[in-house]
């Protein structure tokens, strides 16, 4: 019966050749998101593996499981690995990679080799920044402030930057690609105004993966001259300027940001509407308001130095700036929430995490305005309300953005779906175990627990324990979703070409697509989210 | 592949040039000019800069338009985070 099945399969892009060779050097946009999908997947285990030894430190006021030293380390190399190796190029190097060309109706992005090249990219930067944690680590912070690292800390530092730096090109690489091939690849039909929202959305992101990472790159070779060479730029000494250094990270770092939620929005977009079987509401908005995110985030960066020693008249800028950008995002929410509103909703699985996503995302996006004001920051700032607010937004929404997505074009992806009882009963965990783990976070914070200790006043514990017992909750709904993806693949129902009865041209086409995509090129003479006019979803068949 | 667009007389032409003006710049820093040695360095950087964007990134020989929109918004965002910066070096003195 299997084999029946299988050989009766059309041919596609998972089919058509095989061999370890065929994917090293493919060129195609879809197996090369699978290779980043791996890639990515690995760092993820290797972050988490991080900040599970982080959260054990913290289950006791002692500093017990490990020395200080390597507690620094720990939080650094979770930092780094999880922004710079996971988070980044989640969603555009995996779904935006697959799916960009497919929903514009083009055969691949414009520049393919470029594509592989900014995986290879991503790849030596990953090697070298496991060298970089085999052979001792790093102790700076994600951040990298001088004049520790350029001046005091004893760790691999020049060797962090370098991947760090590396790992930027494969960014810069991607954003580059899907800019071009937004504006030259489109079908004929597609206008600007008929593109998926996800693609408008990741045309925001690559905007600022083009004009924002060269910076941090710059910065971030600056910081390993200074500490190799003594060059001065960031020593008051020789005329330099500490700050100067945080004001250039920040300026990539803040807008890096939105690199991370950016892609999220654009998936939930996709979602919501399918779910609720509506149009979007306010596609203009929708599509306006990441372009706006993508510029404003550039206004911004200083609210992260308010206590850093800048100017007052500095600073009452950046916090003014800052709320400015809650308007675009905030449209976001009300917008996806006026779809919902008397839509006909479902209530599957990535539906679920839609509604995780703008829940979390608002909580993350609102302690973002505790934050912009001066005065509360004061009080918070470098506690633990920061690392709540920011897992919020970063986990809360990118995470749950990512996890809703896989499911969401899993079908696509592989030709099967995933078990929908299991889906949804991740989802959940997922949702409670991350609230389990961060809100304590914020109580910690208000109440005066700093961030990067490994110790802490014994009244801290029992907030603290609520939080690591959230995290292995949390660990456990990643966990799942993993095992049943892998399952799927052999075992699960085959995936009809439309299971959601969804809109867009990546439904058009057999699930898993051809290599080229389509097997005629597609003509659009429709609008974006017509669910009115969309067929109902098709049913599974049971495979083998 | 097409003829390449710039002839390999210019570009090592301007290779040379953005060595030697590397030279004047390190050389220009050991005479005592005052506020003059930041201006100096900071002119000749630009037309480095300027070297490089229109010859070797090919800017000059170009008409599209979505060139001129990614030069242009490159430059905007440079002055956004030396402007925005500037905000806070220029002012930290009143306090
Ligand atoms: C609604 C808009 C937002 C505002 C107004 C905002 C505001 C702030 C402020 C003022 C801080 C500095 C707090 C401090 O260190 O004292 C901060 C920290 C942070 N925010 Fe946000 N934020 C927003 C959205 C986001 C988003 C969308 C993300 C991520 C996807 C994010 C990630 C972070 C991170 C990573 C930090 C901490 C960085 C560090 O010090 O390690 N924020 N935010
Ligand atoms: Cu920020």
């Amino acid at each position: 019966m299997a084999t029946a099945a299988l050989t009766a399969e059309r041919e596609n892009y998972l089919n058509q050749e095989y061999g370890i060779k065929s994917w090293l050097l493919t060129v195609d946009h879809k197996r090369i998101a699978l290779l980043y999908l791996l890639s990515i997947t690995f760092f993820f285990f290797i972050g988490g593996f991080f900040a599970l030894l982080i959260r054990l430190e913290l289950l006791t006021p002692a500093g017990d499981l490990v020395q200080a030293d390597t507690y620094n380390k720990l939080f650094t190399m979770h930092g780094q690995v999880m922004v710079f190796f996971f988070l980044i190029p989640s969603i555009p190097a995996v779904l935006g990679n697959f799916l960009v060309p497919l929903m514009i109706g083009a055969k691949d992005l414009a520049f393919p080799r470029i594509n592989l090249l900014s995986w290879y990219l991503y790849i030596i930067a990953g090697v070298l920044m496991l060298h970089c944690m085999l052979t001792g680590g790093v102790d700076t912070g994600w951040t990298f402030y001088t004049p520790f690292s350029t001046a005091f800390s004893n760790t691999k530092v020049i060797e962090a930057g370098l991947a760090i730096f590396i790992s930027g090109f494969s960014s810069i690489l991607t954003g580059l690609n899907f800019v071009v091939t937004i504006h030259r690849m489109r079908a004929p039909g597609m206008t600007w105004n008929r593109l998926p929202l996800f693609i408008w959305a990741h045309y925001a992101t690559s905007i600022i993966q083009l004009l924002g990472t060269p910076v941090i790159a710059v910065t971030l070779v600056l910081v390993v001259l200074e500490r190799a060479l003594h060059l001065g730029i960031f020593d008051p000494t020789r005329g330099g300027d500490p700050l100067l250094f945080q004001h250039l990270f920040w300026f990539y770092s803040h807008p890096a940001v939105y690199i991370m939620i950016l892609p999220a929005m654009g998936v939930v977009t996709e979602i919501v509407p399918c779910f609720a079987r509506k149009r979007i509401f306010g596609y203009q908005f929708v599509a306006m308001s990441s372009i706006g995110i993508a510029v404003l985030g550039f206004l911004v960066w200083a609210h992260h130095m308010f206590v850093a020693g800048i100017s007052l008249y500095a600073a009452l800028i950046f916090s003014a700036l800052s709320y400015l950008v809650a308007v675009p995002s905030a449209i976001k929410v009300f917008n996806w929430t006026a779809t919902m509103y008397k839509g006909s909703i479902t209530f599957s699985t990535p539906m679920l995490y839609a509604f995780g996503f703008v829940g979390l995302f608002t909580m993350g996006g609102l302690t973002g305005l505790f934050l912009a004001a001066l005065g509360i920051d004061v009080h918070v700032t470098d506690t633990y309300f920061v690392i709540a607010h920011f897992h919020y937004i970063m986990v809360g929404g990118a995470v749950m953005g990512y996890l809703g997505g896989m499911h969401f074009w899993w079908p696509k992806i592989s030709g099967r779906m995933y078990p929908e009882s299991l889906g949804r009963l991740a989802a959940l965990i997922v949702f409670l175990g991350f609230n389990l783990t961060f809100f304590p976070q914020f109580i910690l914070g208000y109440l005066g627990m700093p961030r990067r200790y490994w110790q802490y006043p014994p009244e801290f514990q029992v907030l603290n324990v609520l939080s690591t017992a959230g995290s292995t909750i949390l660990a456990v709904g990643y966990l799942l979703p993993m095992v049943y993806f892998l399952w799927s693949m052999r075992y699960g129902k085959v995936a009809p070409d439309n299971p959601w009865g969804a809109s867009g041209l990546e439904w058009m086409t057999p699930s898993p697509p051809p290599t080229f995509n389509f097997d005629a090129p597609p003509v659009v003479d429709w609008e974006a989210y017509d669910y009115e006019h969309i067929p109902a979803p098709q049913e599974a068949r049971s495979g083998g | 592949m097409s003829e390449p667009i710039v002839s390999t007389k210019t570009n090592i032409a301007v290779w040379l040039t953005l060595l030697v003006l590397t030279g004047v710049t390190a050389g220009v820093a050991f005479v005592d000019l005052g506020p003059l040695n930041t201006i100096v360095a900071l002119v000749i950087a630009t037309f480095k800069a300027l070297l490089v964007v229109l010859i070797f990134m090919h800017v000059k020989y170009t008409s599209e338009k979505l060139v001129k929109v990614v030069v242009i918004s490159a430059v905007f965002f440079l002055l956004l985070l030396l402007g925005l910066s500037l905000a806070d070096y220029t002012t930290r003195l009143l306090m």
